[in-house]
C-alpha cells in the first residue's frame, strides 16, 4: 500500500526521531512511504488563534502536496484533527478547494488509527521492558475518537507493564498558542499533569502528539524528573529495533 | 483592555490561592465523577444527548412560535407576561411591582438570569430586603459576592469559612458539619419565607404547551419562594422553552445527571399560573418576565444559535481544566467556565469579555460533556476569528501570524527559516532544551523546558536517505 506522510512541522523541526519512527512503522508494515517535499503546517497555530486567513494560506501546501496520494497518515491527533474536523469549512469558501479538503480529510489517518483500524497491524515484535503510562491527546481522542489504537499497540509489546495515568483524559495544557498566551494557566495544568505521571509510578510517558509531549515533558524535565517521554512510535519502533541514526 | 481587567490577570490572582482550587478540585471531581457513574450505570446516554439535542434545536428553530404558546397559556392562567429586552426593562418592571405591592421583603431561589441583570443590588436601591434562599447563594450573599459555578455558587467556599460567615449572621455554637450549617440556614430562611412579600424564582424550563413553570431544586426551597409569598415573579431567558411535558421528561434525565450526578432531581416544582379559586396554596398574582438580553442577536447565527441551546447544568464547568485551576471568578463574567467563555462575550456584544475565549485550550472536554451536545470548543475558535476579523488582531500577534504566512506557505522559505532559528539558538540551548525567558518564549520556560531545534530535520534526513539509497 502507497502511503503518504504528513511528518508535521513540529516533528519535522524539533523530533525528527518521531518521524523517523513513523516511517520505519509504516515501512514494516508492508507500506509503500513517501514524503512529499511542498507539506509544511497544518496552519492550527493559526486558525486556533483565530487568523483563519493565514490558515487557510498555509493549509494550502498540504492541499497541494497530497493531492494525488491514497492515504496520508501523521504522528499527530491534532494535526490530522485539524485537517479532518477543520478543512472543510476552512475552505467552504472555494467549491474546488472545498473539495479537496474533503478529500484530504477523508483519506487522512493518525497513525495508531491506520496501522490498528486500516491495515490491522497491532503487533510490531520486540520488548520493552519498563513501566509505561499513556496520556491520550485531546484531539486525538475527542476530535478523531482514537481511544483504543495506541493502548492496542501497546499491549501487544512483550514484557511492557502499562499502568494508569490518574486523570488521564484531562487535558495536559498545551492548547498551541494558549500555552503562550495564558501560559500561567497552561503551566499550572502541566504541573498537574506531571504530578499525575509521577504517581503513576511509570518510568516512561508515551502519546500521540508531541505538542502534548513537549509540555508535559518540559514540565517533568524542569522538575529533574527521570520519567523518559515517547512518541508511540518511537516506543514501538525501539521495541522492534527499527531504530535510525538522525543524521543527513 | 487594562492588564487589571484581563481573564489572565484575574487567572494569576486565582492560581496563588490554594484554598480556591483546593475546593474547586474537591468539589469537581465529585460532581464530574457522579455524573460518569449515573450516566453509565443509566444507560444509552449518547442516545439520550441526541434526543437532548433534537429537542432543543427544535425549539430555538421555532423559538417564536413557542414563545407566544408560552405566553398565551400564562396569560390564559391568569399570570402578567412582560417581554424584556434588556436589563434595564426587567429591572422598571420589578419596580413597578415592588412600589405597586409596597414590598419591603423578597425572597429568592437560584437564578442566574437575576444575576445577570443585577437584581439583588437594584432591589437594595429600593429599600427592599434581598434573601437568597438557595444554601450556596445565600452563602455568597453573606460573603458579598457573586456565584463563582451556575450550580454550586459557593463552590469556592470551604467549611470553616461558611461557618465563619454564619456566625456572623448570629449562627451560635456551630461545628463545620454539614448537619449543623444546614440546620442554622433552615432556621434562618423559614422566617424569612412567612415573612416576605414577593417571592422571586428562576425558570430551568418553561413548557409551551401549559403554560407551567418547570424549576429543578435540591433544597425545595423554591417550591417555598414560589408559593409562600403572595406575588411570585418568574425570571427567564428567553430561550428556556420546552415545547411539551413530553420533552420535559427528558430534560428531567439530563439535568440532574449532567449537573450534579444526580439520578432525579429532590425537588420539581410545576407552577402553573397563579393560585385559583379552591387552591390551598400559591401566590396570588403572577409575573412571568422574559428577557432577551443579547439572546435574540444569536439567532439565525449559523455560527452561535446554538448557545441558546444550553440548559445551564454546568457540566462544561466541571469538566473544564482551566475552570479547575482558576474557578469561576477570574472569568470575570456573570457566567463562568467554557459556555461563560463562549456566552458571555455574545450577550454583551461590546469590548467586555472580549479575551474570555482565549482561556481555553480547546480540549473540548467541554462539548463531550454537554447534555445537548453544543460545540463550544468550536465556538470559542469562531469567537477569536470574529475577533480578530473586527480588530485585526492584536499588534504583535498580527505580526507573527503575517510571518508565519509568508514562512510556512512555502516548503524553502520554512526550511531556511529552521536553518537560521537553529543557528540562532545556539546561544540559549543546553543539553537540548532552552530554559532562557527570551521573546514570546518566555511564558513558557517559566515554568517548563522548551525543546531545541535538532541538528537535523526530518526532510533533511529523508532526502539524504533518498540519494543515499540510490547510490546504495
Amino acid at each position: 500500500m502507497k502511503v503518504s506522510l504528513f511528518v508535521t512541522c513540529i516533528v519535522d523541526a524539533v523530533f525528527p526521531k518521531v518521524g523517523i519512527a513513523t516511517t520505519r512503522l509504516l515501512e514494516a508494515s508492508g507500506c509503500e512511504v513517501d514524503f512529499p517535499i511542498g507539506q509544511t503546517c497544518c496552519g492550527q497555530p493559526a486558525f486556533n488563534s483565530g487568523y483563519a486567513d493565514e490558515a487557510r494560506h498555509v493549509a494550502r501546501t498540504l492541499l497541494e502536496a497530497f493531492a494525488d496520494a491514497d492515504a496520508v497518515v501523521s504522528p499527530s491527533g491534532s494535526c490530522v484533527g485539524m485537517i479532518r474536523h477543520y478543512y472543510p469549512a476552512l475552505f467552504a469558501g472555494d467549491p474546488a478547494l472545498a473539495e479537496e479538503a474533503r478529500r484530504l480529510a477523508e483519506k487522512t489517518y493518525e497513525l495508531s488509527q491506520f496501522l490498528v483500524r486500516r491495515l490491522q497491524k497491532v503487533d510490531f515484535g520486540g520488548r520493552f521492558p519498563h513501566r509505561v503510562t499513556f496520556h491520550p491527546s485531546c484531539h486525538g481522542s475527542r476530535l478523531l475518537g482514537v481511544r483504543e489504537e495506541p493502548l492496542e499497540l501497546l499491549r501487544h509489546v512483550r514484557d511492557l507493564e502499562l499502568v494508569d495515568l490518574p486523570y488521564a483524559r484531562d487535558c495536559c495544557g498545551f492548547g498551541g498558542t494558549f500555552s503562550v498566551k495564558m501560559s500561567e494557566i497552561s503551566s499550572a495544568m502541566a504541573e498537574e499533569k506531571a504530578e499525575n505521571v509521577l504517581g503513576s509510578g511509570a518510568d516512561v510517558l508515551v502519546s500521540t502528539d508531541m505538542g502534548c509531549l513537549m509540555n508535559i515533558g518540559g514540565t517533568l524535565s524542569r522538575r529533574g524528573a527521570r520519567v523518559r517521554v515517547m512518541h508511540l512510535a518511537e516506543l514501538l519502533a525501539e521495541a522492534a529495533g527499527l531504530t535510525e541514526e538522525v543524521t543527513a | 483592555m487594562s492588564a487589571q481587567s484581563s481573564v489572565r490577570h484575574r487567572a494569576n490572582i486565582a492560581l496563588r490561592d490554594d484554598f480556591l482550587r483546593g475546593a474547586v478540585h474537591f468539589t469537581t471531581d465529585r460532581l464530574r465523577n457522579r455524573k460518569q457513574a449515573v450516566t453509565e450505570d443509566f444507560g444509552n446516554w449518547e442516545a439520550w444527548r441526541d434526543r437532548g439535542e433534537a429537542i432543543r434545536r427544535h425549539t430555538i428553530e421555532h423559538l417564536d412560535f413557542y414563545l407566544a404558546q408560552f405566553a398565551d397559556n400564562l396569560e390564559r392562567l391568569g399570570a402578567h407576561v412582560h417581554f424584556c429586552a434588556n436589563a434595564n426593562e426587567a429591572l422598571a418592571v420589578v419596580t413597578d411591582i415592588v412600589r405597586d405591592k409596597a414590598a419591603r421583603r423578597v425572597v429568592k431561589s437560584k437564578s442566574m438570569v437575576t444575576e445577570e441583570v443585577h437584581l439583588n443590588h437594584h432591589l437594595e436601591q429600593l429599600g427592599v430586603q434581598v434573601i437568597e434562599t438557595d444554601l450556596g447563594e445565600y452563602i455568597v450573599q453573606l460573603a458579598h459576592e457573586t456565584p463563582s459555578h451556575i450550580i454550586i455558587p459557593a463552590i469556592h467556599k470551604t467549611r470553616e469559612q461558611i461557618k465563619a460567615l454564619f456566625e456572623q449572621d448570629g449562627g451560635q455554637n456551630l461545628t463545620t458539619e454539614t448537619r449543623d450549617l444546614v440546620a442554622f440556614a433552615r432556621r434562618r430562611l423559614r422566617e424569612m419565607y412567612l415573612t416576605a412579600d414577593i417571592g422571586i424564582t428562576g425558570c430551568n424550563f418553561g413548557i409551551a404547551e401549559t403554560g407551567s413553570i418547570a424549576l429543578f431544586t435540591n433544597e425545595g426551597n423554591a417550591d417555598l419562594v414560589a408559593n409562600l409569598p403572595k406575588t411570585h415573579i418568574v425570571f427567564m431567558g428567553m430561550e428556556r422553552v420546552l415545547p411539551t411535558l413530553a420533552d420535559l421528561e427528558v430534560f428531567a434525565h439530563l439535568l440532574p445527571k449532567s449537573a450534579t450526578g444526580q439520578n432525579t432531581i429532590t425537588y420539581l416544582s410545576m407552577i402553573t399560573g397563579p393560585r385559583r379559586p379552591g387552591d390551598k396554596d400559591g401566590a396570588e398574582e403572577m409575573h412571568v418576565i422574559i428577557l432577551d438580553n443579547g439572546r435574540s442577536r444569536q439567532l439565525g447565527d449559523p455560527d452561535f444559535q446554538a448557545v441558546l441551546h444550553c440548559i445551564r447544568c454546568g457540566a462544561c464547568l466541571n469538566v473544564c481544566p482551566v475552570y479547575r485551576q482558576i474557578g469561576g471568578h477570574a472569568y470575570g463574567s456573570v457566567y463562568p467556565g467554557p459556555i461563560g467563555a463562549v456566552l458571555s462575550p455574545l450577550l454583551e456584544g461590546g469590548e467586555a469579555y472580549q479575551d474570555l475565549p482565549y482561556a481555553s485550550s480547546l480540549c473540548g472536554a467541554c462539548y463531550e460533556a454537554c447534555p445537548v451536545k453544543i460545540p463550544l470548543h468550536d465556538m470559542l475558535v469562531k469567537e477569536r476569528q470574529r475577533f480578530v476579523a473586527k480588530t485585526g488582531g492584536k499588534t504583535g500577534e498580527k505580526a507573527a501570524f503575517a510571518a508565519y504566512r509568508v514562512t510556512f506557505a512555502d516548503h524553502r522559505r520554512y526550511l531556511r527559516a529552521i536553518r537560521i532559528a537553529r543557528r540562532l539558538q545556539g546561544a540559549f540551548a543546553r543539553d537540548g532544551v532552552i530554559q532562557a525567558k527570551i521573546g514570546p518564549l518566555a511564558g513558557w520556560t517559566g515554568a517548563r523546558d522548551f525543546p531545541a531545534l535538532g541538528d537535523v530535520t526530518f526532510r533533511e534526513w529523508w532526502i539524504a536517505r533518498k540519494r543515499g539509497t540510490k547510490r546504495g
